[in-house]
Formats: C-alpha cells, sequence, structure tokens
C-alpha cells in the first residue's frame, strides 16, 4: 500500500493529461473547419514576430499598467512551471524535492519561484481590482456580461488559489524540514531557500509534525490536481490564449494592414468578362474543377478560413481592440471584440453539433450572421485597423467583418440604400458621386 | 487654372511620344469634390513650381474601386482594378503619386495582385522627395510658428506605415505641430473609411467625425492639417458643427505649402 499515493498521482496526471489532449484534438479539429489559407510563406519573419509578439509581450507594454502587470503574471507562470515538473517527479517516484541535487542552484531557483508567485498574487490582485472595482469602461462592454466576466473573474481566482496553495506548501516543507522531519529533512541541511514563505513558517510553528504533513501533503496535492484542473478549464476558458498566442502571432498576416486581398474567384469571372475571346457558353473542361466557390464571402463561421477561427480562439477578450474602434466608442453596436467571441461561439457550437451527431454537422437553422453577428455592427465598421492594430496576439476582427459584408453584397445584394447608389455611380460613371466620367478633368478649366 | 499651369494628359504625351516623369492620380474627390479640388490645384501648382514633369489621367481615369472593395462588393472592385490597370500599363506608367490615401493604397498594395505594378507615392511623400532633392523649397512664410495638428488618414497611416512624410513638412514650414492624444498608430478615423463617406452612420452616441474633431479641438490649433481628401470633408464637418470654423481651418499639407509660398 505504501505506493498507492504514487499510483493515485500517475491517474491524475493521465486524466488530467488526457482529458487536455482531447480537448486540444477538438479544437484542432474546429479550427480546420474553416476554409484553407497559406500562411507559410517568409518563415524568419513570422518565427520573428511570434519571439516579439508572444514570447516577448511586445505589444503587451503599449498599455503601460496592464501591460507591465501581464508581464509579471506571464513570467511568473512560465517561471513557476519549472517547478511544476519537480512536483510531477516527486509525485511519481514519491521523492522529496528531487532537483535539490542542484545545492546553490537549486536554493535560487526555489527562492525565484517564492519571489514571482508573490509578485502574480500582487499582480493578479491589481487585475481583479481594475476588472471589479475600478470602472475601466473595456470591462464593462454589453458582450462582457455574464459568462465572459464570471470566466476572467475565476481565472483570477484559480491563480490567486494556486500561488497561496504553493506558498502555504513550502511554508509547511520549510517547518518540516527545519524540525528535521522524516522524510523531509535533508543530511545537507535545509533545501531551498525560501524568501517568501518563511513569513508564514510562525504560524506552523507550534503544531505537530504529523499536522505540518497533513498541511503539506494537503497544499502539495491540492495544489498539483488545481493545475491539472486549471489545464482543463482552457478549452472552455479566454483563458486559451496563453497557448494559443504562439500560434496565432505565427500565423498573423504580414502584409501591409491596408492591402485587403483579392478574391481569386472573382478574379477568374472579371478576366473571362473581359476576354472577348471568351465563350460565356463554353463547357469547361473536362476533369476540370469548379473554380467558383459556393459562396462568396461568409455566413457562417465555417465560410470563414482556419486563421480567423484561430483568432477566435486566441481572442483573450481584453477589449484593447473595442476601447480603440470609433465605431464603438461613439456609441454603435459594433465590437471588434464580440466579433471575436461571436465568432467563437458559432464555431464551438458546429463543433458540439458534429460530436452529437456522430462526426456530422447537422442543419440548426442557425448561421453566423444575424444570429451572432447583426448586420448592424458590420455595416458600423470604417476599416480603420485601429482593432488590428491593437491587438497584443495578431488577431484581425476586421478580416471577419470584411468576409461578411461580401456575403451581404456579392450573394445577397443586401448594402444599405446609399452605399447601393455610390456602387451603381461606380459602374456607371466611374465615380461615387453621379457626375458624368467626361467631366472628371473639367477642374483643370476652372477656376 | 487662373494662373494657366499647364496640366497634360498622358494621351496628349502619348501622342508626342514622350512619357512624364510622373503619373498624378487625381482621383473621384480631387476631380469632382469642390473643397478636394481645391487641394488638386494646390498641388499641381506645387508640382508645377518644382518643374515636375506630370501628367494626368483626365477622362480616362476612373474610381479605383476602393469604396467598393471595402464595402464588400469585390467584383465591382476588380471590374475597376483591371480597366484602370488596363489604361495605365497600356500608357507604360511606372510612377504614380496621389493625394488621396485610399487610392495610394489601393494600388500600390491591391493592384499588383491584378497586374498593375507601379510605385505609388502620396503626394506629402513626393512633396518631401522634391525638397530632399532641392527641386522644390519651402518657407514658413503665414504659417511660420502657427499651431498645427495633424490628423493621420487611417489609409496612409496605420495601413501603411506612413507617418513621417506628411509630419515633416509641416516641420520644414517651421509650424508648432501637436500631437493629438490619438495619433500616428493609435491614429482615430475620421469616420468616412471603409465606405461610410457614402452612407449614413449606424445609431451610436456621436458621429466619429465629431469625436475626432473634439479631440483635434482639444490641443488649441490654428489649422487641422489633414492628407486625404475624405478626412478633409470630416474635419470640415466637425469644426462647422462645433462652430469653430472662424477660428479655426482645415487645410491639406499641399494647400498649406502652397499658400505658405502665395502660389
Amino acid at each position: 500500500m505504501q505506493y498507492l499515493p504514487n499510483i493515485l498521482f500517475v491517474i491524475a496526471l493521465a486524466v488530467g493529461v488526457g482529458f487536455f489532449v482531447l480537448n486540444i484534438k477538438k479544437l484542432i479539429r474546429n479550427i480546420k473547419l474553416g476554409r484553407d489559407e497559406d500562411r507559410n510563406d517568409n518563415k524568419p519573419q513570422r518565427w520573428k514576430n511570434m519571439a516579439k509578439i508572444a514570447l516577448g509581450q511586445y505589444k503587451m507594454v503599449t498599455r503601460p499598467v496592464s501591460g507591465i502587470v501581464h508581464v509579471l503574471v506571464y513570467l511568473g507562470f512560465v517561471i513557476i512551471n519549472i517547478e511544476v515538473l519537480e512536483i510531477i517527479i516527486d509525485g511519481i517516484f514519491g521523492t522529496h524535492r528531487i532537483f535539490s541535487f542542484l545545492g546553490g542552484f537549486y536554493d535560487f531557483l526555489i527562492a525565484v519561484f517564492e519571489l514571482f508567485a508573490l509578485l502574480v498574487l500582487v499582480g493578479v490582485i491589481i487585475f481583479w481590482i481594475r476588472r471589479n472595482i475600478l470602472h475601466i469602461k473595456r470591462f464593462l462592454n454589453r458582450e462582457m456580461k455574464g459568462w465572459p466576466k464570471l470566466d476572467a473573474n475565476l481565472i483570477l481566482y484559480f491563480e490567486v488559489v494556486l500561488m497561496v496553495l504553493f506558498l502555504t506548501m513550502n511554508a509547511a516543507d520549510l517547518t518540516l524540514q527545519t524540525k528535521g522531519a522524516e522524510h523531509y529533512a535533508s543530511a545537507s541541511g535545509i533545501v531551498g531557500s525560501f524568501p517568501i514563505s518563511q513569513f508564514i513558517t510562525p504560524l506552523f510553528e507550534n503544531l505537530s509534525i504529523s499536522t505540518l504533513i497533513l498541511i503539506e501533503r494537503t497544499t502539495w496535492w491540492v495544489h498539483i490536481l488545481g493545475i491539472l484542473v486549471f489545464l482543463n478549464y482552457l478549452y472552455y476558458s479566454k483563458h486559451l490564449h496563453i497557448l494559443l498566442a504562439f500560434p496565432n502571432t505565427y500565423f498573423a498576416r504580414l502584409k501591409p494592414q491596408g492591402q485587403f486581398d483579392n478574391l481569386e474567384a472573382v478574379t477568374n469571372e472579371v478576366k473571362l468578362m473581359m476576354d472577348p475571346d471568351a465563350d460565356p457558353y463554353a463547357m469547361p473542361d473536362e476533369g476540370a474543377e469548379d473554380e467558383v466557390p459556393a459562396k462568396f464571402g461568409a455566413s457562417d463561421a465555417t465560410d470563414l478560413s482556419w486563421v480567423q477561427l484561430l483568432n477566435s480562439y486566441t481572442c483573450t477578450e481584453c477589449g484593447r481592440c473595442t476601447s480603440e474602434c470609433p465605431a464603438n466608442q461613439t456609441g454603435k453596436k459594433l465590437s471588434p471584440r464580440r466579433i471575436m467571441m461571436a465568432t467563437r461561439d458559432r464555431i464551438e457550437d458546429i463543433g458540439k453539433n458534429i460530436d452529437a451527431n456522430k462526426g456530422f454537422f447537422k442543419e440548426d437553422g442557425k448561421q453566423l450572421l444575424d444570429d451572432y453577428i447583426s448586420r448592424e455592427e458590420l455595416w458600423a465598421c470604417t476599416t480603420c485597423n485601429a482593432c488590428v492594430e491593437a491587438c497584443p496576439v495578431g488577431i484581425n476582427p476586421l478580416s471577419i467583418i470584411m468576409d461578411m459584408r461580401q456575403y451581404l453584397v456579392m450573394e445577397q445584394s443586401a448594402a444599405p440604400t446609399d452605399l447601393n447608389n455610390a456602387m451603381t455611380n461606380i459602374e456607371n460613371n466611374a465615380a461615387p458621386w453621379p457626375f458624368n466620367q467626361m467631366d472628371r478633368a473639367n477642374w483643370i478649366n476652372e477656376n | 487654372m487662373a494662373e494657366a499651369i499647364k496640366v497634360p494628359t498622358m494621351a496628349e504625351y502619348m501622342a508626342q511620344g514622350k512619357s512624364p516623369e510622373v503619373l498624378f492620380w487625381v482621383g473621384c474627390a480631387g476631380s469632382f469634390d469642390d473643397r478636394a479640388k481645391k487641394i488638386t490645384k494646390a498641388f499641381v501648382k506645387l508640382l508645377a513650381k518644382a518643374e515636375v514633369d506630370f501628367a494626368v489621367l483626365g477622362t480616362e481615369e476612373s474610381c479605383t474601386g476602393d469604396p467598393a472593395k471595402r464595402a464588400g462588393n469585390e467584383f465591382l472592385f476588380q471590374m475597376q482594378a483591371v480597366t484602370n490597370i488596363e489604361v495605365l500599363n497600356a500608357y507604360e506608367v511606372k510612377k504614380i503619386v496621389t493625394a488621396c490615401p485610399h487610392c495610394f493604397n489601393t494600388i500600390a498594395n491591391e493592384y499588383p495582385g491584378l497586374g498593375g505594378n507601379y510605385e505609388v507615392l502620396h503626394h506629402t511623400q513626393f512633396l518631401k522627395s522634391l525638397i530632399d532633392e532641392g527641386r522644390l523649397t519651402v518657407e514658413g512664410g503665414k504659417f511660420k510658428g502657427k499651431r498645427i495638428t495633424f490628423h493621420d488618414p487611417c489609409y496612409l497611416a496605420r495601413a501603411n506605415r506612413i507617418y513621417e512624410a506628411p509630419r515633416d513638412l509641416l516641420k520644414k514650414l517651421e509650424v508648432e505641430l501637436i500631437e493629438m492624444k490619438r495619433c500616428k498608430t493609435k491614429g482615430f478615423c475620421c469616420g468616412a473609411g471603409g465606405a461610410q463617406m457614402f452612407k449614413e452612420p449606424e445609431p451610436g452616441t456621436k458621429d466619429v467625425n465629431i469625436e475626432r474633431t473634439e479631440e483635434a479641438l482639444e490641443t488649441k490649433p490654428e489649422v487641422i492639417a489633414a492628407g486625404c481628401p475624405f478626412c478633409n470633408t470630416m474635419m470640415t464637418d466637425g469644426v462647422k458643427n462645433k462652430e469653430q470654423e472662424d477660428k479655426v481651418e482645415v487645410l491639406d499639407i499641399a494647400e498649406i505649402i502652397a499658400s505658405a509660398e502665395d502660389l
């Protein structure tokens, strides 16, 4: 029976990691429901962007307060995860602080982990205050009510609990080491250095060894189980960005922001129209693929590209886009963040539908347009790229708006009347206003 | 034009078997809009002063298709683009300058994929190069020391990362350049982009151009400088809405330079 904890730990680890892998597979399956788009050009630049924007947090600090606090929490997260490796090894083999053979360097590492645990704690409290007490506008938009708000707070509570457990565990461990408890005490003296948790130890001094072991074991177990639960929470949360920020920045657009892609299917049709030798009634070549897509633009999430769907899963709902959107800032319904959230909701619903129907999508009478994103939102966009510029992880809400406008105009002829008039003018007299093209050079002879 | 500056067309050049140094793409606003025509004329005066060998397409020019594309009408956009590219390529155009950031962005970024490859410059970039080459000299004149704020056009600034050319020109005029809170990468749209110019805004609490004009007026400017005919219209309307038109002028950079020179 002495191996029972080890066995239980291995089972917990396998279940935790196993579930996570299943969810990641589902995530990849859902993203691949999007149409194909090649984002494999200029790999050196892509790696550079990922290093700079995701790893280096380059765009976070454009807003110094939230940016710097975020960098602290991010660094803490990455660095403290090194300690999780030791916890896992200790858990499997029943060892105590397996890396302690590193000696002085180990002391240094533990000290750094503790310092970061404190910084993360402080950072997370600042985040909580910003979200719940300071009335920061971007956390109060209509799309942030209900689950998104709870989700954001749950993440913060998770982190507080994990950090407190980590420090309490260290404090109990230090007390046990000091008291020379079996399994904890080392011949070489105290292992690890505990600059923060040493301040908790006075609370533990009068406790018996068995109580201390109970505290140490309980915090150890709850901490690692908490991490496994948190890992599996990611897929259901906006917190997925901690993983997806990396692929998302890698696959982000490299072209100038003003350059909107030219639709190839349209190019083919236009060329055919302009070609005087083209026979409009010609049969397509034998075996030639029908190059005209079923639909121009996007009316549902599966009409979007996989990059746009990856974008939607990466969005952590920080709202920097929305807080710089001219439409949103002047009270319009459009919020670029909501475009991303609605897209994720839709592709998730499609994924669940596929799961429920044995791998096939069963028509549910819904689509991204109208059921998730309204026309009013789409038409309010000025295409100014402020949202794209603001996103700290390279998400492009504008591209989704444009694809959906294309559907509205080219498939449904459903542009606002004024725009239809402007477009008719362009078609008939080559300017958006009703002027004659032959008058185009009149300015030359005017005073 | 009053001073009878010769504005030749590409067709005239071709008839003489010559080609100009640069094609001036006037754009729809620059050709038809009364306010924007003043920008066109100011720029032409500067081109003439610098003795630039330029031409326009005249009646052969047509909308680049930008508003159609941003409205979602890719079909109409590409029809316009292909038509324009045919004309431009027939004249073997190599270099284009335009005072409209929307035309600039579309021709520079979206035409190459459809067979139109040209060197495209915004007029502020071109004017700056003329000054750098010593072909055009500017002095502050009546703008020296004036408080001027520059409104970044989205399709010049964020979209194409051109922030400095217009500012460099203003600095050459020795004006007191004051930045708005939201400028350069964080520049706030005037409200005209994405074909909004041609439609009514969606319901909201304020019009975008009013929000931007208020921000510009906070800098207490004598002039709001623009680099786009649509921004110009939006900001002019905003200034009128705020009843500040007696105190604050909205002028294109080309107009400022031309009028500093009393052209």
